[in-house]
């Protein structure tokens, strides 16, 4: 069975770490808060200006003056702070985030990554990405493995305007954990149910394969 | 006390002409300066390059200067969520430069701080960086990017003082403070107008020597473009 979601944000909240500040993009970024492990102490920074993000307001309490990035209305915990816009690219440019977690349109082997623009057909803008990517040590593409249409979104090349260069170090898919490496995408984890074949299938960039792939443990 | 106090948004926008290039503080909608956008509308300057984060809604924020074709350039880091900038951009009446949201602010700033241009890793190897100067600093490649040149500020805050002192709330933080003094003239525009004296010195965010003209504004609709919650247990 291919994870939904919710199945890749519980995959990727596995991968959180006690004391790290984790900056996490739109989509099924967000979704990784919910399974964070209780017993651990992480702060989450949007770029928007706020670390200690807290979970969304009850109803009547939204504040307009208390947003995240994706501009959704947002509570703060005990320890919160806010702040410009440079200051918040400073922690990320600076290297002071530790994960980023982010959405993609395409990843290629080389760590190479597209998800702010299809010529002609949509254009929204890179936002903070090309600045997460560019600076942070380690980052995490949540995506699915193919697109709608079926064909697969980790390739050998990019087609797609880039957003960062040789960045992207581990990719969580609905089918598989993989991680970017010299030769290729080498294959780390299997989603429950789904075999090497299947993932060879959706993968067009080069897929490494060594011994036996263990099934994800969520 | 060097008074920055105007009488309002009119005098305040005063001298906003045609083919002015001019930043707005915000994120989405979260506190973009709204009494100022709204007498722009009115002004019917044309011609304005903007420097904003994003570019409002179809019907709210800079998208009202955007539906009166007021504005001839972006500069923005995001610009989903908004119609008529689409259409405008695909078929060509608008220019819109798309820039990596960090770059925006540290262009900001480097206009504040009188910095010609600043280094950064945002960009390089992306089409962002064509044309642009490149150069490698301890293995890593970096691209230079020139600070921003602007006639007009305009900023909001949630309280000021007529010396122009500033101090913002929450995340209406954004790009606000970075656009400070930034621009030949920094207008800002603030929730509540305190007399003098009234600010601790200790919790001001920006200082009034940033600020050329302050005012309050007459009123905010402080609109919220997600609206999201959770249920009460």
């Amino acid at each position: 069975m291919a994870l939904d979601k919710n199945g890749i944000a519980k995959r990727i909240a596995k991968e959180v770490q006690d004391g790290y500040y984790v900056n996490l993009g739109i989509g099924i970024p967000t979704l990784v808060a919910n399974y964070v492990r209780n017993d651990i102490e992480v702060e989450f920074q949007s770029e928007n200006g706020v670390l200690g993000m807290g979970p969304f307001p009850f109803e009547g309490e939204e504040d307009a003056d208390i947003i995240n990035a994706g501009k959704q209305t947002i509570t703060t915990l005990p320890g919160a702070s806010f702040f410009d816009s440079a200051m918040s690219f400073s922690m990320i440019r600076g290297q002071h985030v530790h994960l980023t977690i982010l959405g993609a349109m395409e990843v290629a082997e080389n760590g190479d990554i597209a998800n702010w623009k299809i010529p002609g057909r949509m254009v929204k803008g890179m936002g903070g990405a090309m600045d997460l990517v560019a600076s942070a040590e380690n980052i995490i593409v949540a995506m699915m493995h193919t697109n709608k249409a079926g064909e697969s979104k980790l390739l050998k090349r990019c087609s797609l305007p880039l957003t960062g260069v040789g960045c992207v170090k581990k990719i969580v898919t609905n089918l598989a954990v993989l991680e970017v490496t010299e030769s290729g995408f080498k294959l780390l984890e299997r989603a429950p149910g789904v075999s090497v074949e299947d993932i060879q299938k959706a993968t067009e960039g080069t897929l490494i394969v060594e011994g036996a792939i263990p099934e994800m443990n969520l | 006390m060097i008074n920055k106090q105007v009488a309002g948004v009119q005098d305040a926008i005063a001298g906003v002409s045609d083919n002015m290039t001019c930043m707005f503080g915000g994120f989405g909608l979260s506190g973009i300066p709204e009494n100022a956008i709204a007498a722009l509308v009115k002004s019917g300057v044309k011609g304005l390059t903007c420097i904003s984060n994003n570019a409002g809604v179809d019907d709210f924020g800079l998208g009202l200067l955007l539906h009166q074709h007021q504005i001839k350039k972006m500069v923005s880091s995001y610009v989903g969520e908004n119609d008529e900038f689409e259409r405008q951009m695909l078929s060509g009446e608008l220019d819109v430069e798309l820039i990596p949201q960090g770059t925006l602010a540290e262009r900001c700033r480097a206009a504040q701080a009188g910095f010609p241009a600043v280094y950064t890793p945002a960009g390089y190897g992306t089409e962002v960086a064509e044309g642009k100067e490149t150069r490698e600093f301890d293995g890593k490649m970096y691209v230079l990017e020139h600070a921003f040149k602007a006639d007009f500020a305009f900023v909001k805050a949630w309280k000021g003082d007529a010396a122009g002192n500033l101090i913002f709330k929450g995340t209406a933080r954004n790009f606000n403070p970075n656009m400070c003094g930034a621009a030949k003239i920094t207008v800002a525009e603030v929730e509540e107008l305190v007399p003098v004296g009234e600010l601790d010195p200790n919790q001001i965010h920006i200082p009034g020597i940033f600020v050329q003209r302050i005012f309050q504004g007459e009123k905010y609709e402080k609109r919220i473009e997600q609206r999201t919650v959770r249920k009460r247990e």
